[in-house]
């Protein structure tokens, strides 16, 4: 108790030196945590992604298609389950800064994908309207799509104006789910291609397969690309996830950088706060020696000084991790659409907490171990 | 004649200063009974800060014998010396020491932490001692709320709380005017006389040095005659 109460009133004994560290601490551990939720935003569409699904693309390239005769071959390997298919059409809505991700499904699409929830009325509508859409939750929130509406797109991998109508809105089945997307009728693009230009129908971009076991992922991704092994259009066949992760890839340096930037916070609050610690402790030499000289053990000596930093740790870390949710929010919001999932994971939290812990323990080292040693005739002297 | 409570024979000590060994003590020898008031004298430099430290066990000699209480305090390692300290030796410093972030009563309870006395025990024993040394209305304040005289008094009582055998003071009246220095020395009479505390205090000022029962004077790290008793 006493010692609680020396660590407490040590603490608080120069109020704006130490109110100043808390502040960097807050700073520090919000900035962490921050920065750490970008992170984990750049990979959610990846690790939302499911193992239980295969990705099959043109091994050349995913800018290469693969013929719509594929997927009945594919159907017929064992442990696939269900197959869909889709198209990137990569058309521009209104301007091209309202850039999201718009796909040409087959109609059992949405089958593969139960994270996706829609209304059976609002699944029954747009399987009814050729030029029907779907729209995820996110995307009809930011441009305020509702169904009826009329979404026109300007293709530019398929050249014209295409008009659909918003037959339904799905949800994510929760909050780490992305429903940033439009997804409409791979029939009706197929069509029109077939009228405008007859050499692009009936090609896909990429085959999705359900499957039985995701154990056999390999197994079965291995049995799909031997079927088409030597053909015009050989495939390539991985878990969605790796499909997605091989996104994410290509931005691994700016990922590692931002990471870095994370740690190097990190490690300049812990440089300030060993600063302060070593300050505070040097200015108590002779109250050291002083406690000594009563009696009390090195250990006691150390145990205050190591108790000062955690406790200042302790508030300003408690603070940034407190702080870290609102800022998050208001940190998407002024983002805009760049990340659709943006949330401070449970992971993020305990690494805050873990370095608030750390910074207060190694910023604690070297004045409790050089206060524990202080001679006390020297160390009276301090003052004398 | 009983063994004296402090048993100083030979005592050296030196000092390494930049590359040089100055010598500080060059084989002091005294003996200082229970019940005694001793003021060591001597100019700067003396040796006799020296001395105090050694005899309360917060230095080391380079030789010689050192016994308080009949043990040997230059043979306890450094932890046993610190448990040494805590049951034997009362500290008074001329800046007082205090903690400035614990209050009169909290200084004087520090001691008593270091005890098996239980917290109501503590309590009573802190409360009659800073009673005795007219500090019952001052428990609660800070040391930046009293006067210099008040903290030193908080500093006697701190050296006196837990019984120790001895009290050592280096320069008590050293940063207080001359009514403050009166107050603590009478009140460090009083503890030599009424409590029969055993009492060494180093001091330059003749004036202090009365209030002591023997003077011991130290010159160049050696002492100058027998201890020469005090007339009151």
């Amino acid at each position: 108790m006493h010692l609680f109460k020396l660590v407490v009133r040590n603490a608080l004994r120069h109020r704006l030196r130490t109110a100043l560290t808390v502040v960097g601490l807050a700073v520090a551990v919000l900035a962490y945590g921050l920065l750490q939720t970008v992170v984990d935003a750049w990979y959610a569409g990846a690790y939302a992604a499911s193992n239980a699904r295969l990705v099959t693309r043109n091994a050349i390239s995913l800018v290469f298609s693969l013929p719509i005769s594929y997927e009945a071959r594919i159907r017929g390997v064992e442990g696939v389950t269900k197959v869909a298919h889709s198209n990137w059409f990569g058309g521009i809505y209104r301007e091209p800064k309202n850039f999201f991700a718009q796909f040409a499904v087959s109609d059992n699409y949405l089958d593969l994908y139960s994270e996706f929830v829609l209304p059976e009325e609002q699944r029954i509508a747009y399987l009814r309207d050729r030029k029907g859409c779907l729209v995820g939750r996110q995307l009809a929130d930011q441009f305020g799509l509702r169904v009826g509406d009329v979404l026109p797109l300007k293709g530019t991998i398929f050249p014209g104006t295409w008009e659909f109508v918003v037959r339904g809105i799905f949800d994510g089945s929760d909050r780490t789910k992305i429903t940033r997307q439009m997804l409409f009728h791979w029939d009706y693009l197929n069509e029109t291609l077939r009228k405008t230009a007859p050499r692009r129908a009936d090609q896909v971009g990429v085959y999705v397969a359900g499957i039985d076991d995701p154990d056999n992922a390999a197994a079965i991704s291995r049995a799909i690309d031997s079927l088409f092994r030597n053909s015009l259009a050989e495939t390539l066949t991985e878990t969605e996830q790796a499909f997605q992760l091989g996104f994410v890839a290509m931005s691994n340096q700016i990922i590692a950088a931002i990471q870095i930037v994370s740690y190097v916070v990190i490690l300049i609050i812990l440089a300030v706060m060993a600063n302060t610690m070593a300050m505070s402790a040097r200015e108590r030499t002779a109250e050291y020696a002083t406690l000594k000289a009563i009696g009390f053990g090195p250990g006691f000596l150390a145990l205050l000084i190591v108790g000062e930093s955690l406790a200042i740790c302790a508030i300003g870390g408690g603070a940034g991790i407190l702080l870290t949710a609102p800022a998050a929010t208001v940190f998407k919001m002024a983002a805009g659409n760049i990340f659709p999932v943006f949330q401070v994971s449970p992971g993020t939290v305990a690494m805050q907490f873990a370095c608030a812990l750390a910074v207060g323990l190694a910023a604690a080292v070297i004045p409790a171990v050089r206060s524990a040693r202080v001679r006390i005739v020297e160390g009276l002297r301090a003052i004398a | 004649m009983n063994a004296p409570l402090v048993e100083i024979r030979d005592l050296r000590k030196s000092y390494r200063r930049g590359g040089q060994i100055v010598p500080v003590l060059t084989g002091i020898s005294l003996d200082i009974r229970e019940g005694d008031f001793t003021a060591l004298m001597g100019p700067s430099g003396s040796g006799k800060t020296t001395l105090l430290n050694l005899v309360a066990g917060i230095d080391k000699p380079d030789g010689g014998v050192l016994r308080v209480g009949g043990v040997d305090i230059t043979a306890l390692a450094e932890a046993e010396l610190a448990e040494w300290r805590a049951a034997n030796v009362g500290f008074i410093f001329q800046f007082y020491n205090l903690m400035p972030v614990l209050t009169a009563y909290e200084n004087v309870e520090l001691p008593l932490l270091l005890t098996a006395l239980s917290r109501a025990e503590r309590r009573e024993r802190v409360a009659l001692t800073l009673s005795m040394l007219g500090l019952a209305d001052r428990m609660d304040h800070y040391p930046n709320e009293l006067s210099g005289g008040q903290q030193q008094r908080v500093a006697i009582a701190r050296a006196v709380i837990a019984d120790p055998t001895l009290i050592v003071a280096d320069e008590p009246t050293g940063d207080l005017d001359r009514n403050s220095a009166a107050d603590v020395l009478s009140m460090m009479q009083r503890l030599n006389r009424e409590l029969g505390k055993t009492l060494i205090m180093v001091t330059h000022d003749a004036n202090a040095a009365r209030a002591a029962k023997a003077l011991v004077h130290l010159e160049k790290g050696e002492l100058i005659g027998a201890p020469e008793p005090v007339a009151h």
